[in-house]
C-alpha cells in the first residue's frame, strides 16, 4: 500500500522580486516539507518571507527557481489556469484580516467555495451546516459577517478554509486580531479541525505562543528557514 | 454570477446612483426616440397609408408635391408603361381651416386623391373630407363644416381616419376636384387645370422591383422632354424622405440619440470602474478562494445588465406618464419597436461600458489577500 504524497514540498524554493540593482530575495532556497496531518507553524518577523512561502505553497504566486509540489502535483510551472483549479480544490486559506464577503451569511460564505466549483445542492449545504456546527456558528449560519464578533468571523473564515475539503490549509496570522485568550481558542479549534480530518496545516503567527498548537515549529529570517 | 445576484439585492444602495442615472438617460432616449417616431410618422402618414409602389413627381419639381405637376399627357404615358397596374392621382394644399366655434385656425393638409389610401374611404362627394382624428385636438367633429384657407372654401367632416397626416398638418381626404377648389382658391399663384394632378401613386406588378419600375417610369417619360412631362418617380420609402426636413431631422435625432448611447458607454465604464477600484481586496480573496476572471467578470456583466434594466424599467415609465399627459400637439409617439430596440441597445451599451473593467479584473493579483504579490 501506497503512501499519500505530502501534501506540501518545496525544495531549493527561490523568489526574487524585481531584477538588476532593485532585485530583493524574499525566499532563498527554501526546503520545507509538511507530512499529512501535521501542523507547522512558521514563525518570523515582518518582511522575513513567511507571506511569500505561504503565497507561493498556496498557488498565489510562482518561484522564481525551485520545485513546489501540492498534494503530489508539480505546481512549478502550472499555469494560472491550473493554479485557480489548485486553489479550488487542493488548498485552503485563512488569511489575516479574515476576508469574508461582506454581503453574504456565514453560511453562504462557506458555500461559495463550493459554488465557485460549480457545485450546489444538498451535499452542498449539508457540509456547510456540519462545519458550522463543528465551529459552534450553526446558531450564527444565517447572520452577516458585520452581524459577527471577531472571533466568530475567524471561525467562519476556517470553515470555508475547510469546505473544499483541502489537503493542505494555509493560516495567515488567524489569531493577530485577537486577544490571547480567544487566540488560544481558535489554535485549539483549528488543531481540532485538522488533525480531526487529516488536514495538513502551515500557519504563520508572531506570537509564539501559540506555536504550541503546532507539530513544529519553523523560523524565518531573512528569506531563509532554520530547518 | 449568484454572488453578483446577492450583492444586488443585499446592497441595492450601491447601485441607486448609477441606476438613477441611466434612468435619466433611458427616459431621455425614449423621449428623443418618441418625438423621432412622432414627427416622422406625423409627417409621413399620407404618404405611408399608400397602397403604391412608386411616386410619380414632375422632373423639375425636386420631389416636392406642392412644386410638382403631372399632366393627362404624362398621365397616360406612365399607364402604358409595362408592369404598371393601376395609376392614381394625388394632390395636397395645405391651409389653414377655421373650426366652428373654435379661435384658433386649424393646421390641415387638403389631400385629393382617387385610390384609397389604406384605412381611407373611397373619395367621398364633393365638399366632403374624411378628417384625420389629428384634427380632433382642435376642435373637430363629425358633421363640422370648416372653412379652408383664406377663401374659406367650405368642407364638411364625414368622418375621421387615422395615422394619414402630412408634415404634421391635419389630412382632410377630399376627391380631387374639392383639392383643386382649394387650392386655385388659395393659392392663384400656383393653379392646377383640371385633369392635373401633383402626384401619381403607381401600384405595379409585383414580380416587379420598386426601384426597377420607377426606372421604367422615367425612361418612359424622358421623350416628353425635361420639364414638360418627363418625371422623378420615387419609391414609398424614397418618397417618406423627399418631404422637407424629414431627412435632416432624422439624422439630427439619430445623432443625439447616437451620443445620448456614448454617454451611458461612458457612464456605465466609469462606475464599475470605480466599483471594481473599490472591489479589489474582495476579488483578490475570490481569486485566492479559486474565482477564475471569468467567475468575477460574468458577475460584473450581471450587474451592469441588471442596472442598465432596472433604469430602462424606471425611464419608460417616466416616459409613458409624459407621453400620456403630454398635450396633443406635441409629436410624441411611443412605439413599442422602438422602446424594445432601445432597451436593446442600451444593455448592449451597458455591457459595453462594463467591459472597461475586464482588464482591470484580470490583473487583480491573488496574492493581495494575502499581502504578498508583486
Amino acid at each position: 500500500m501506497t503512501s499519500p504524497p505530502a501534501p506540501l514540498v518545496m525544495q531549493e524554493v527561490t523568489k526574487v522580486y524585481g531584477d538588476g540593482a532593485t532585485a530583493v530575495t524574499a525566499l532563498a532556497r527554501a526546503n520545507l516539507t509538511v507530512a499529512p496531518t501535521e501542523m507547522v507553524a512558521l514563525v518570523g518577523p515582518s518582511g522575513s518571507g513567511k507571506t511569500t512561502l505561504l503565497s507561493i505553497a498556496g498557488g498565489l504566486l510562482h518561484a522564481t527557481s525551485g520545485h513546489v509540489s501540492v498534494g503530489g502535483r508539480d505546481i512549478s510551472d502550472a499555469s494560472a489556469k491550473e493554479l485557480t483549479e489548485l486553489r479550488r480544490s487542493t488548498v485552503g486559506f485563512v488569511f489575516q484580516s479574515v476576508n469574508l464577503v461582506p454581503f453574504l451569511t456565514a453560511r453562504e460564505n462557506l458555500l461559495l467555495v463550493d459554488e465557485l466549483r460549480g457545485r450546489r445542492g444538498k451535499a452542498s449545504r449539508a457540509r456547510a451546516d456540519q462545519l458550522l456546527g463543528e465551529l459552534g456558528l450553526d446558531h450564527r449560519a444565517g447572520n452577516l459577517p458585520s452581524q459577527l464578533s471577531g472571533g466568530e468571523r475567524q471561525r467562519v473564515a476556517i470553515g470555508r478554509a475547510l469546505m473544499n475539503e483541502p489537503s493542505l490549509v494555509l493560516f495567515d496570522e488567524p489569531t493577530s486580531a485577537l486577544d490571547t485568550h480567544l487566540g488560544e481558542q481558535v489554535m485549539g479549534l483549528i488543531r481540532d479541525e485538522v488533525k480531526g480530518r487529516g488536514t495538513a496545516a502551515v500557519i504563520i503567527t508572531h506570537d509564539e505562543r501559540m506555536t504550541q498548537f503546532a507539530d513544529r515549529t519553523v523560523h524565518i529570517v531573512d528569506g531563509t528557514l532554520d530547518a | 454570477m449568484r454572488l453578483a445576484w446577492r450583492e444586488l439585492r443585499r446592497r441595492p444602495g450601491r447601485f441607486t446612483m448609477a441606476t438613477a442615472t441611466l434612468a435619466v438617460l433611458a427616459a431621455l432616449l425614449l423621449f428623443l426616440a418618441g418625438l423621432l417616431d412622432g414627427l416622422f410618422l406625423g409627417s409621413t402618414g399620407a404618404i405611408r397609408a399608400q397602397r403604391a409602389d412608386v411616386f410619380v413627381y414632375s422632373d423639375t419639381s425636386r420631389d416636392s408635391f406642392l412644386r410638382s405637376r403631372i399632366t393627362p399627357a404624362t398621365r397616360e404615358m406612365v399607364e402604358g408603361v409595362e408592369g404598371v397596374e393601376s395609376v392614381g392621382g394625388l394632390g395636397i394644399a395645405l391651409v389653414g381651416a377655421a373650426v366652428p366655434g373654435e379661435e384658433e385656425l386649424a393646421d390641415a393638409a387638403v389631400i385629393g386623391y382617387e385610390l384609397a389610401p389604406r384605412g381611407v374611404p373611397a373619395p367621398p362627394a364633393p365638399g366632403e373630407a374624411w378628417a384625420d382624428d389629428r384634427l380632433e385636438a382642435f376642435g373637430v367633429d363629425v358633421g363640422d363644416v370648416l372653412e379652408l384657407g383664406a377663401a374659406r372654401i367650405p368642407v364638411q367632416v364625414i368622418g375621421f381616419v387615422s395615422d394619414t397626416n402630412y408634415l404634421l398638418q391635419g389630412a382632410l381626404w377630399v376627391e380631387p376636384g374639392t383639392w383643386r377648389d382649394v387650392q386655385n382658391a388659395n393659392r392663384p399663384d400656383a393653379r392646377v387645370a383640371d385633369d392635373v394632378v401633383q402626384v401619381l401613386v403607381v401600384v405595379g406588378d409585383s414580380q416587379l422591383n420598386d426601384s426597377d419600375l420607377a426606372t421604367r417610369i422615367d425612361t418612359a417619360t424622358a421623350e416628353l422632354g425635361t420639364g414638360t412631362g418627363a418625371t422623378s418617380s420615387l419609391t414609398k420609402s424614397e418618397a417618406e424622405f423627399s418631404l422637407p426636413g424629414t431627412r435632416e431631422q432624422n439624422s439630427t435625432f439619430n445623432q443625439i440619440l447616437g451620443v445620448t448611447f456614448a454617454v451611458v458607454v461612458l457612464i456605465v465604464a466609469l462606475y464599475f470602474a470605480l466599483l471594481t477600484l473599490e472591489r479589489i481586496p474582495l476579488y483578490g480573496m475570490l481569486k485566492a478562494v479559486g474565482a477564475s476572471t471569468r467567475q468575477l467578470f460574468a458577475g460584473v456583466i450581471v450587474q451592469a445588465v441588471v442596472v442598465a434594466s432596472a433604469a430602462f424599467a424606471l425611464g419608460a415609465g417616466v416616459t409613458l406618464l409624459g407621453a400620456a399627459t403630454a398635450p396633443a400637439q406635441l409629436p410624441l409617439t411611443v412605439e413599442p419597436g422602438r422602446v424594445l430596440s432601445t432597451y436593446i441597445v442600451l444593455v448592449v451599451c451597458a455591457v459595453l461600458g462594463s467591459l472597461a473593467s475586464l482588464r482591470r479584473v484580470a490583473r487583480i493579483d491573488p496574492a493581495q489577500a494575502i499581502g504578498g504579490g508583486s
